[in-house]
């Protein structure tokens, strides 16, 4: 196996009493799109910058293409491409030229600049919006334009903070399609999100941070079987009883509430069709229905992190 | 922990970039309108009263920047007072402005280095500072030409352009303040206001507080009349710790080659002096060496100041 693009090892940064984020351990490979996942104010930008350099590590280290960020910060800014929340372009400036400076300032030759400007302009579509002022930009076309900074710089790593946040939900598949069209090209990507369910089709992997900490860090399958699994959701419909008190002491039920009258939704460790059928039925009720479904991965990430709350 | 690569990867950069924004912006061109005008008016005055009073002067053309027509000061009296404001305008918003505007962050993850920024962003404001300066100064040059007639000796220019390296200076040292309080304070109207309320102190009421200030310090004996002398020795040191003060003699020494002395100046130091000759231009350089280098020694403090602060600020705001 090739040796990772980026590398963190008990990585821990402290502003005074607060620890932001706690003896983080990572590691993405070349090629890989790798999502962090967590609430806000989890570390995920606190790491995002250490990553870059941009923060002192309190302590831990990291190595990006076999490089320390404090040490050889201009050799690793060259490689890898930053998109901020905020994105940062100037807004008394037009999008060409706010490419130009960039250009300038990563010290592309000043010939193939105005070039590479125009293929990666025309590569998101903001072309025709090249030459007004990014103030008048709306905030899908102000992430496009990030993304066309990284294909103009060529980065080989790409580092999304937020990406998807205050995007429509058009906007959102345009910018992943983009994200997407990126990895396959080779670069390999961090992105962060507190949405699981908008960038689970992008990443291969994902990390989720709870209070500076990594819960959880694999494949989108492997977080599925492991919060998922043992968890089954069943939709009771019926009439003439309250299944809230007859349904709570059944064994193996962990959860009944009422979603609508005569509707419940009832949480359990295994299937319990047949024992919720009989309770229903003795009790004298009218069973109309009784729907077996799996967790969401949404809902399994929601529960992840409420379960992450209650153990603190 | 030694950190590769050179801090002044991107300082031109950067310095080009600001300096287009300034020559760009509004407020850029609202004061050097104010500068502009003042600075017509001044010499207009100046003019007038040149061709009343001087028959025969050989320095007449220095005097086109001391000669003052009431109620309007002199054009190096001018700038010393709009100058600062100038600077200050160019700078309040240097560091503390990135952040507000949340371009900060992408701005630092380019490959460059925090110095970079900060290096840019005092030359591009200084090169525009010095653009407006030398404009000023050719235009001043060329009225006085045009009105008074006659081409300026070599010496005038020697002198003159001397005098401008020491007003650019003076403007650094305001513009180095002004990015030393942008960094400190994260608000740009708060740094402002911080600028602006130093100016006034400085170059308003330090006249005013000097001689109090000196009194309570060396109080004069009326027995000794060496406490006099001493008073006004340190009322002149208060005095120096204002910009303004220091770059006022420079202006007088520099523009007004009959000027011997900054401060008190005995009889037995005038013996064989021919009252009214000229000094020769680096016998005046000599005199106010210690002001320029003064003027220097501020900018780089103020400098430093701004340098330490920003590069342990943290990132994200």
């Amino acid at each position: 196996m090739s040796k990772p693009v980026i590398e963190a090892k008990g990585l821990t940064k402290r502003y005074g009493k607060v620890t932001a984020v706690a003896d983080v351990d990572f590691t993405v490979d070349a090629g890989e799109v790798v999502g962090l996942l967590g609430p806000n104010g989890a570390g995920k930008t606190t790491t995002i910058l250490m990553l870059l350099g941009l923060t002192e590590p309190s302590a831990g280290s990291v190595r990006i293409l076999g490089k320390d960020p404090l040490r050889q910060p201009l050799e690793i800014k060259k490689v890898v491409g930053y998109l901020p929340d905020a994105l940062g372009f100037y807004d008394s400036m037009t999008a060409r030229e706010n490419l130009a400076y960039s250009a300038r300032l990563s010290g592309l030759p000043l010939g193939m600049s105005a070039e590479r400007i125009e293929t990666a302009l025309r590569q998101v579509r903001l072309l025709d919006a090249a030459d007004r002022r990014v103030a008048t930009y709306s905030r899908g076309m102000r992430q496009r334009l990030g993304i066309a900074e990284l294909l103009m710089r060529d980065c080989r790593i790409a580092i999304l903070d937020e990406p998807t946040s205050g995007l429509d939900p058009q906007s959102t598949q345009e910018l992943l399609e983009l994200i997407q069209d990126l990895s396959r090209g080779g670069m390999t990507i961090l992105l962060s999100s507190h949405m699981l369910d908008v960038v689970q089709s992008v990443c291969h992997r994902i990390a989720l941070f709870n209070r500076g900490q990594i819960g959880f860090l694999g494949t989108v399958e492997e977080l599925a079987n492991r919060l998922g699994s043992g968890t089954v959701v069943i939709d009771v419909e019926a009439e003439s009883i309250d299944l809230q008190t007859l349904a709570g002491s059944l064994a193996g039920v962990t959860k009944v509430f009422s979603s609508a009258p005569a509707h419940w939704q009832v949480e359990a460790k295994y299937d319990v069709r047949p024992e919720l059928a009989r309770v229903v039925v003795q009790a004298g009720g009218e069973l109309r229905n009784l729907d077996l479904r799996r967790a969401r991965l949404d809902e399994a990430y929601n529960r992840y992190f409420k379960e992450v709350a209650n153990a603190a | 922990m030694q950190r590769e690569g050179s801090p002044f990867r991107g300082v031109g950069t950067v310095a080009l970039k600001e300096a287009a924004d300034h020559m760009t912006s509004a407020r850029m061109h609202l004061i050097m309108l104010l500068v502009l005008l003042t600075a017509i008016g001044a010499v207009y005055g100046a003019i007038g009263r040149i061709r009343d009073t001087t028959a025969a002067d050989p320095y007449l053309f220095l005097k086109l920047f001391t000669v003052a027509q009431e109620p309007l000061p002199s054009f190096a009296a001018f700038l010393g007072f709009l100058l600062p404001l100038v600077a200050i305008a160019l700078g309040f918003d240097a560091v503390n402005g990135e952040y507000s505007r949340r371009t900060m962050s992408r701005l630092l993850a380019q490959p460059i280095y925090r110095d970079a920024v900060l290096f840019g962003k005092f030359a591009g404001g200084l090169l525009v500072i010095a653009i407006a300066l030398l404009t000023l100064w050719l235009l001043m040059i060329g009225l006085g030409i045009l009105f008074l007639g006659l081409p300026p000796s070599l010496d005038e220019i020697v002198r003159a352009l001397i005098w401008l390296a020491a007003t650019l200076a003076y403007a650094g040292v305001w513009l180095a303040l002004a990015i030393a309080l942008s960094a400190v304070i994260r608000s740009p109207a708060t740094s402002a206001l911080a600028a602006l309320s130093v100016w006034l102190i400085l170059a308003m009421f330090w006249s005013m507080i000097t001689p109090l200030a000196a009194g309570l310090v060396a109080p004069i004996n009326p027995l000794d009349p060496a406490s006099v002398l001493h008073r006004f020795e340190w009322q002149q040191g208060i005095g120096r710790l204002s910009p303004q003060t220091l770059y006022g003699e420079i202006s007088g020494i520099l523009l007004d080659p009959a000027a011997r002395s900054v401060g008190p100046l005995f009889m037995w130091q005038m013996q064989g002096a021919v009252l009214g000759a000229p000094l020769p231009t680096l016998q005046s350089v000599t005199i106010v060496w210690p002001q320029i280098c003064g003027l220097i020694a501020a900018l780089l403090v103020l400098f430093t100041v701004a340098y330490v602060s920003f590069q342990r600020q943290e990132v994200r705001a």
